[in-house]
């Protein structure tokens, strides 16, 4: 279980968080959605310590992160799995060096419990076969799959999903989506995904929180959220932009 | 005090606090064994077997024109035959690690800098960390280990390619006598210069990963972050190399030839 009390974070003068608190429970699947730049990518890196709240709380499985050093996170961390926005490929590593990653300081796998494993990996996310390529030879969406099994390849119980379909194609973003909610139900994982696709958070949320003015505005259903008729919600659902916002062009 | 200057102070002595966190991370590393060893191996290649070439064309052109130069002053005074002597002293005790360190600084600084430097900015240091690993084992320890090593090894081999290099120029381009030269040479330099050299040499290793590292793990966003931490990587560890060098000579010389 997840949960953020009061969090806040400064990046120099600017406010980005101001307050957040939200609670994710084992196994759901929460989508949060907001403004590009509106603070939901450093939210998700608050949730598994990347970076440090300037105050608030972060439990994880009722253990608070914020006051751990470092080397204290590192065993924390290994409860998660983490998609990033241009999946972070070790970009000197093939493919099944990168997926391997994770196992390499396991001493009771073997090398071919370990080819195995990625192998398996690499079928959950439909490619097999491309454990020699190098991340320089793949597109952006095998980029992303690659990435994922990267990180599901060690079981962890929460998956973040930092922006998985920004700057794909409808097509491969939908198989992206598809993947998401099979990783979930496969996996039995609490998933939480970042995104500002409207689509693709109808998809695989069974919860939605809107990031709005540096706080969690509103949280509900997709069928809540879509059907909602707060005029902030609208706007965003709706992409309608504000009319000040024309004139900075 | 002027609000830049204390803005100035402030982060100099930040990025000395950064610095000191990141060298007490790097021996916790060591002492907890959670090294990455492999790629300490691969380091050690790096910056000791790829270095090769650059470290001994410098050593070599440094010893011949050391020679020459010398040659050219002591022939006013019939004292020719001391020649080799001086580049060779010099050679083990200052112009070998010295340049040594600025041509790895060069290649290895500048190479660490921008390989963790783009790593930081396409977000692989923070997969690396999602990934249970600290970025300060796998990234920072194993080249902070060969910069140690190898540098020694890479100064040891310009002070001899330089020496012999001088003693061709000496003996075979200036007609200096060979039996005189080589005899003095061996009269004059001592283990002491010898030992000197190579501890300098340990020292600017160390800094020249240090640095390099240092810079590419706090460097700035996008390719002019990249571009700027690589370029501070190489002056910074230059500097800090001629720097230390008169407080080593100092101290060394002090402590072993009292």
């Amino acid at each position: 279980m997840i949960e953020v009390r009061d969090l806040k974070k400064n990046f120099g003068t600017q406010k980005v968080l101001d307050g957040v608190n939200l609670r994710i429970e084992s196994g759901e699947s929460v989508v949060i959605i907001g403004r590009s730049g509106g603070g939901k990518s450093v939210l998700l890196k608050q949730l598994i310590g990347l970076n440090k709240p300037d105050s608030g709380e972060v439990l994880i499985d009722g253990q608070d992160i914020v006051p751990m050093n470092e080397r204290q996170l590192l065993e924390v961390r290994r409860k998660f799995g983490m998609l990033f926005q241009g999946a972070a490929l070790f970009d000197s590593m093939t493919v099944a060096q990168n997926v391997a990653f994770p196992l390499r300081r396991d001493r009771s796998l073997t090398a071919k419990d370990i080819a195995g494993k990625v192998a398996e990996a690499l079928d959950v996310v439909e490619l097999p076969g491309t454990e020699n390529k190098k991340p320089s030879e793949l597109s952006g969406g095998m980029k992303k799959r690659v990435g994922l099994a990267r990180a599901i390849i060690y079981e962890p119980q929460i998956v973040l999903y930092d922006e998985p379909t920004t700057g794909l194609d409808p097509v491969v973003s939908d198989s992206i989506d598809k993947l998401i909610i099979r990783v979930r139900d496969h996996l039995k994982v609490t998933s939480v995904v970042v995104t500002h696709d409207m689509r693709s958070a109808r998809r695989v949320g069974q919860r939605i929180l809107y990031l709005l003015d540096k706080k969690i505005y509103v949280s509900g259903t997709p069928e809540e959220i879509f059907a909602s008729t707060d005029p902030k919600v609208r706007k965003f659902i709706d992409g309608v932009a504000d009319p000040k916002e024309h004139h900075t062009f | 005090m002027k609000p830049f200057s204390k803005s100035w102070i402030l982060d100099w002595l930040g990025g000395l606090g950064r610095i000191g966190i990141l060298v007490e991370e790097a021996f916790g590393s060591l002492f907890r064994r959670t090294v990455e060893w492999r790629d300490f191996f691969y380091q050690l290649y790096f910056v000791g077997v790829k270095s090769q070439s650059v470290v001994l064309v410098t050593g070599a052109f440094t010893g011949m024109v050391l020679c020459a130069q010398t040659f050219f002053q002591f022939h006013k005074v019939k004292m020719d035959t001391a020649t080799l002597a001086v580049v060779s002293v010099s050679m083990c005790s200052e112009l070998g690690p010295v340049l040594t360190g600025l041509m790895v600084a060069g290649r290895v600084g500048a190479a660490f800098a921008a390989e963790i430097g783009t790593m930081r900015v396409t977000e692989q240091i923070d997969a690396l960390r999602t990934l249970a690993t600290h970025p300060v084992d796998y990234l920072v320890m194993p080249r902070l280990l060969a910069g140690f090593i190898a540098l020694p090894l890479l100064t040891a081999e310009s002070i001899t390619v330089g020496i012999l290099a001088g003693y061709g120029v000496g003996v075979y381009l200036l007609g200096i006598d060979p039996a005189y030269c080589w005899s003095n040479m061996i009269h004059f330099t001592h283990d002491v210069d010898v030992c000197i050299g190579l501890i300098k040499a340990f020292i600017y290793g160390g800094l020249v990963a240090l640095i390099g590292c240092y810079k590419g793990m706090t460097c700035g966003e996008g390719a002019e972050g990249v571009g700027r931490a690589t370029t501070e990587a190489v002056v910074y560890s230059s500097i800090a190399i001629l720097i230390t060098n008169f407080f080593l000579t100092l101290f060394l010389t002090q402590l072993f030839k009292p």
